[in-house]
């Protein structure tokens, strides 16, 4: 074990490299650089709020808040795990010529995404502040669900970066399953509105759960239950050893694939 | 392990499916497996290699394309993992496998400096006390902020020469790359290794140039087909290689 930890201390500064890589290459040549990534969310939340305060309307208190607290997590998901998804296959000439930790690219890939979410966050913060909605002392518990999302989400990212070296086809396919979950998550509608066999699909999603402990101390005024924390808990550290274990088992075999 | 032995390669074998058929879709795949058509053709591209290394050797790899020298090289960098044997290395290893491999064409040279010294294992700190030294011996000092994807292939292989040699690694890998810059530059690489050779690095050393295989090792493991011809001293496995 200590062998492993070393090993990553060594890389530690790679891991920083990458995700600078990663965050100067996508605003490269654009005069506001950075910025973007709080102005992005920011206008789509902007463009939802408005879309959704005036077009369509479900019986929810301040339902773009709802929304949008909504598209934060599922965007991070998904933004997260198709990039994790084909961070292996993207760095193929480096994994080729020179002895990298390969699970390096899928973390790199995952917290390039977190610091998106950090700015989304920010965004719906300011969102928060503009429509005078209550901020409660709860949103001090938020770093929880976050945290926990994120490890759901890298433990998928190594089953699928994993995964996808060998069979390319998930990358299409992985595509219409995300469609697929954002339907099965409570994004855009309020649970009320399920008829009971969706509803336990929906509930059994371990996104509805994360989204809405978010909810919670976000918008509601509430603690999430602790039933609902030991589940996600649950799921968190299922899903970490899951990818773990797999990526662990496929690692050697990549250079073969690739 | 003996201290002075740094590289040890013990009857390592290494195998490669040659699928005849590609099928990177899971359908294809499944269809085949259970029809139970699913050939491979072996390709053995190391077949029960072993020799030692000991500390401030110069090993020099030799044979003719497809022996295996890369491959070789690959294992030991822990690149590729042998399908039967072990390679122990007692120490920390600098490729310089293919120049160049680490950057990304979209940053600046400057980028990639960091950005290879992470590779290799430097921290940000480490590498800004060798930056210097690297623009100097690179003699890129004007071009460090265009993206090197405008670089010409000598102006690339110039930097990441520099990069590779900073500090002492114990152990240097050098794969073909001196046949890269022109002829005082090839010079002034040559010169650095043999820097580092008296430093105490060991270097493993592959090219095609037998003179400049013979000039720089002491060692020779010789390679045919993946099998070894011929282990020892440079002199006498030299003289063999060219009979041959």
């Amino acid at each position: 074990m200590s062998v492993y930890i070393q090993n990553f201390m060594k890389f530690r500064p790679l891991l920083s490299e990458l995700i600078a890589r990663d965050v100067k290459i996508k605003y490269r040549r654009s005069v506001l650089g950075v910025l973007w990534t709080l102005l992005n969310p920011l206008f789509m939340m902007i463009i939802l709020s408005v879309v959704f305060s005036n077009l369509f309307r479900f019986d929810i208190e301040n339902f773009p808040l709802y929304i949008l607290s909504g598209q934060l997590i599922f965007n991070f998901f998904s933004e997260s795990t198709s990039s994790a998804m084909s961070s292996i296959i993207n760095n193929a000439p480096l994994i080729k010529k020179v002895y990298v930790p390969k699970y390096l690219f899928v973390i790199s890939r995952i917290s390039s995404s977190f610091i998106n979410l950090m700015a989304s966050f920010t965004a719906l913060l300011l969102v928060m502040i503009a429509t005078r909605a209550e901020l409660h002392y709860t949103v001090l518990l938020v770093p929880i669900p976050l945290l926990l999302l994120v490890i759901i989400s890298l433990g998928v990212g190594l089953i699928l970066a994993a995964a996808t070296v060998k069979f390319r086809d998930i990358m299409h396919l992985y595509s219409v399953f995300t469609t697929a979950l954002l339907y099965l998550t409570p994004v855009i509608y309020p649970m009320s509105i399920l008829p009971a066999w969706l509803h336990k699909i929906v509930v059994i999603n371990p996104l509805t759960n994360i989204l809405m402990m978010f909810r919670d101390v976000m918008i509601n005024n509430r603690v999430f239950s602790l039933e609902s924390l030991v589940i996600a808990l649950i799921e968190a550290i299922l899903f970490m050893i899951l990818g773990l274990y797999f990526f662990y088992k496929k690692q050697d075999t990549f250079i073969l694939n690739l | 392990m003996d201290n002075n032995v740094i590289v040890k390669v013990d009857h390592v074998s290494m195998k490669f499916n040659l699928s005849s058929e590609r099928f990177d879709s899971l359908k294809e795949y499944i269809i085949k497996t259970i029809k139970r058509q699913v050939s491979f053709d072996e390709f053995w591209a190391l077949k029960d290699v072993s020799f030692e290394v000991k500390k401030g050797d110069s090993l020099g790899l030799i044979g003719l394309n497809g022996s295996g020298k890369s491959t070789m090289l690959k294992t030991i960098a822990g690149v590729l993992k042998p399908t039967i044997g072990t390679v122990a290395v007692n120490g920390n290893v600098a490729p310089l496998i293919e120049l160049g491999a680490g950057f990304d064409f979209d940053l600046t040279a400057r980028e990639n400096v960091y950005l290879n010294g992470a590779l290799l294992g430097y921290t940000r700190k480490e590498m800004a006390t060798h930056y210097e030294n690297i623009v100097s011996f690179s003699e890129l000092q004007d071009f460090m902020d265009v993206p090197i994807k405008n670089f010409s292939s000598g102006m690339v292989s110039r930097l990441a020469f520099a990069i590779a040699t900073i500090g002492t690694p114990d152990i240097l890998i050098v794969d073909e790359v001196l046949s890269v810059g022109d002829f005082r530059f090839q010079e002034k690489c040559e010169k650095r290794i043999r820097n580092m050779m008296e430093a105490g690095t060991t270097v493993l050393f592959v090219s095609h140039s037998i003179e400049q295989v013979e000039s720089i090792c002491n060692k020779i493991v010789w390679l045919e087909k993946g099998k070894v011809r011929g282990y020892g001293d440079a002199k006498e496995i030299c003289e063999a290689y060219r009979k041959s």
